[in-house]
């Protein structure tokens, strides 16, 4: 992990003029936009690029001999060695595209309902009563309501790691939770409410021991950390193009290729086949198999020039800048009487997502005042409602800060919650 | 200036100070609503006494804006006859859903006009509905309100 030593080494105020965004007002104030965990802003590159892919190279893929077509191929297709790349997957086939973090979770469960409903279904992803899935009280509810559904289709039983008070995922159970009937651990490696980041190396080796396959939910961290899906050993991992400096409608699921060679179709239709009869169909290879019908195309190459952009950057620098924003904020907003930080209240394993609450006052009171500032927060439970119950709040407001956040943003951020303590109390 | 129409200092007011809180008895209809994308939460409790509504009693938990509603609320229907209280309460969904078009009726809406500032905000125009829609289920339930149950 990069620590607070290493110096920031882009030019952050450089950097924003890249966002056009950056420079509006809002209710008559600059923009400070601190709901990067909901979905990031775009720079002009990104726009650019997809503008210039309608205007220029508009066609369908994988079924076109014209030059269109083959130029739109060639764009979607080399995207998708970017993503590769950038996670340092294996290989390119391994990278499955759909239009979401949530899609690809989606996929791998009703892989695993799929092949639990046919004889000739890999064991691996065979479910029935007596089995095992494991998640944490950590989860978005993308990566636990999936889970939910497909114990209730198959008969299996979910089960669930806890958080200690600090917002850490409690291991103490580590051998009991994960055992000869778990199926399946997936948990998250960054949490979208409490910013804590998930080792999960310890929980790696015990599946490995169990023979359960593991997914990380890694929504929040490939847009802010260097990931990489082969020291992780993981199976699968999703994450999403909008958090990332890319487009919504983009989203990947990765799985280790013999996986994804093991694993049923999920969604039927065009693109996804081999041969087709009227009696019965027989299927592409990975990852054609998991894309029927047309893809989100622009928004593939879309986040394939978010990832330049972001690699440009370097995503060491990245973490470096936000891990400088996070002390900063942390320090600055441990100011702030009768402030509660919810999640680690230091740096180390955290990133730049910061959720609080102020004594009495409600999240939502708080983020419309805000706004009136100019300061874009989020306020609610984030999708992350068993989190919200864990630490007895109804709620939280959340800041989350990016390539192109400012520490003059978080300084607005705490003279904002200054006048909502004027207001309310 | 929108802002300040927002929060205007009857609805901090109520909020702070809240009229007529807490769940009483007896009650002849209790309705529990709930908004999921924010977790605000009410309880609504509607005690009929022949034509008049005795009492209509709430707990809540949530932000200024649906917390303050439940106090007018309670301001505005406790004592009324039925069909009065439907005429506030349709008057008051109204003005909520009209986008900030719709001109309020003082007399009928008495502290009620304040949210008039809140249509504007369509984010927040469900807190401000939250007791009331909870109230419609709870009169529903008491038997004093013909129809379906709502949903907020």
């Amino acid at each position: 992990m990069t620590t607070l030593a290493n110096p920031t080494t882009f030019d952050v105020a450089a950097l924003r003029a890249d966002f056009p965004i950056l420079g509006r007002e809002v209710n008559g104030h600059p923009l400070v936009y601190l709901d990067s965990a909901n979905t990031s802003q775009k720079p002009r590159q990104v726009l650019e690029v997809m503008r210039a892919h309608h205007e220029r190279h508009n066609g369908n893929v994988s079924r076109s001999v014209h030059t269109l077509g083959t130029e739109a191929t060639l764009a979607y297709e080399g995207a998708r060695e970017k993503v590769a790349a950038f996670v340092n997957a294996p290989s390119a086939s391994e990278v499955v595209f759909g239009k979401n973090s949530t899609e690809a979770i989606n996929l791998v469960a009703y892989a695993f309902s799929n092949a639990s409903a046919s004889a000739g279904g890999d064991p691996r992803f065979r479910l029935g009563p007596g089995d095992e899935i494991v998640v944490s009280e950590m989860e978005h509810h993308s990566n636990l309501v999936p889970w939910q559904l497909l114990c209730e289709r198959t008969g299996a039983t979910l089960r669930w790691f806890s958080l200690t008070e600090e917002g850490r995922l409690d291991e103490s159970s580590l051998t009991e939770l994960v055992n000869e009937r778990t199926k399946l651990v997936s948990v998250v490696h960054m949490s979208n409410i409490l910013g804590t980041i998930n080792d999960p190396s310890r929980i790696v080796a015990r599946a490995r021991e169990v023979g359960a396959l593991v997914m990380l939910d890694c929504s929040q961290s490939v847009p802010h950390l260097p990931v990489d899906v082969q020291a992780l050993g993981v199976d699968f991992i999703a994450f999403t193009g909008h958090k990332m400096l890319g487009p919504t409608g983009i989203g990947v699921l990765w799985g280790r290729g013999e996986l994804l060679e093991a694993m049923p179709p999920v969604f039927g239709g065009g693109s996804m086949i081999e041969t087709v009869t009227m009696a019965g169909s027989t299927f592409a290879p990975a990852p054609a198999r998991f894309e029927a019908g047309t893809p989100p195309i622009v928004e593939a190459v879309g986040l394939g020039a978010a990832i330049d952009y972001l690699s440009d950057l370097g995503m060491a620098a990245v973490q470096a800048h936000e891990q400088e924003i996070t002390a900063y904020a942390l320090d600055a907003l441990s100011s702030v009487p009768t402030l509660q930080i919810f999640g680690p209240a230091v740096v180390e394993g955290r990133g730049g997502t910061i959720s609080f609450a102020l004594e009495g006052i409600h999240p939502h009171d708080v983020g419309q005042v805000l706004d009136d500032e100019g300061v874009e927060v989020r306020v609610g439970h984030h999708c992350a409602r068993p989190v919200c119950v864990r630490y007895g709040v109804p709620a939280t407001t959340r800041a989350s800060f990016y390539v192109y956040t400012t520490t003059e943003e978080v300084d607005a951020l705490v003279r904002g919650l200054e006048r909502v303590r004027k207001v309310f109390g | 200036m929108q802002f300040d129409q927002l929060y205007q200092e009857i609805i901090l007011e109520h909020y702070k100070r809240p009229h007529g809180r807490g769940l009483r008895e007896p009650f002849g209809g209790e309705a529990h609503h709930v908004n999921p994308t924010c977790g605000d939460e009410v309880t609504i409790r509607v005690a009929v006494a022949g034509e008049k509504l005795a009492d209509v009693s709430y707990e809540g938990m949530g932000c200024s804006i649906s917390q303050a509603s439940a106090s007018v609320l309670h301001d505005l229907l406790t004592d009324q006859p039925v069909g009065e209280a439907l005429k506030v309460h349709d008057a008051f969904v109204e003005l909520m859903q009209g986008r900030g078009q719709v001109e309020p009726d003082e007399e009928l809406l008495g502290d009620g006009v304040a949210f008039s500032g809140v249509a504007r905000y369509p984010a927040r125009v469900k807190c401000a509905l939250l007791p009331w829609m909870a109230f419609k289920d709870a009169a529903v339930r008491a038997g004093v309100v013909v129809g379906p149950e709502v949903k907020a």
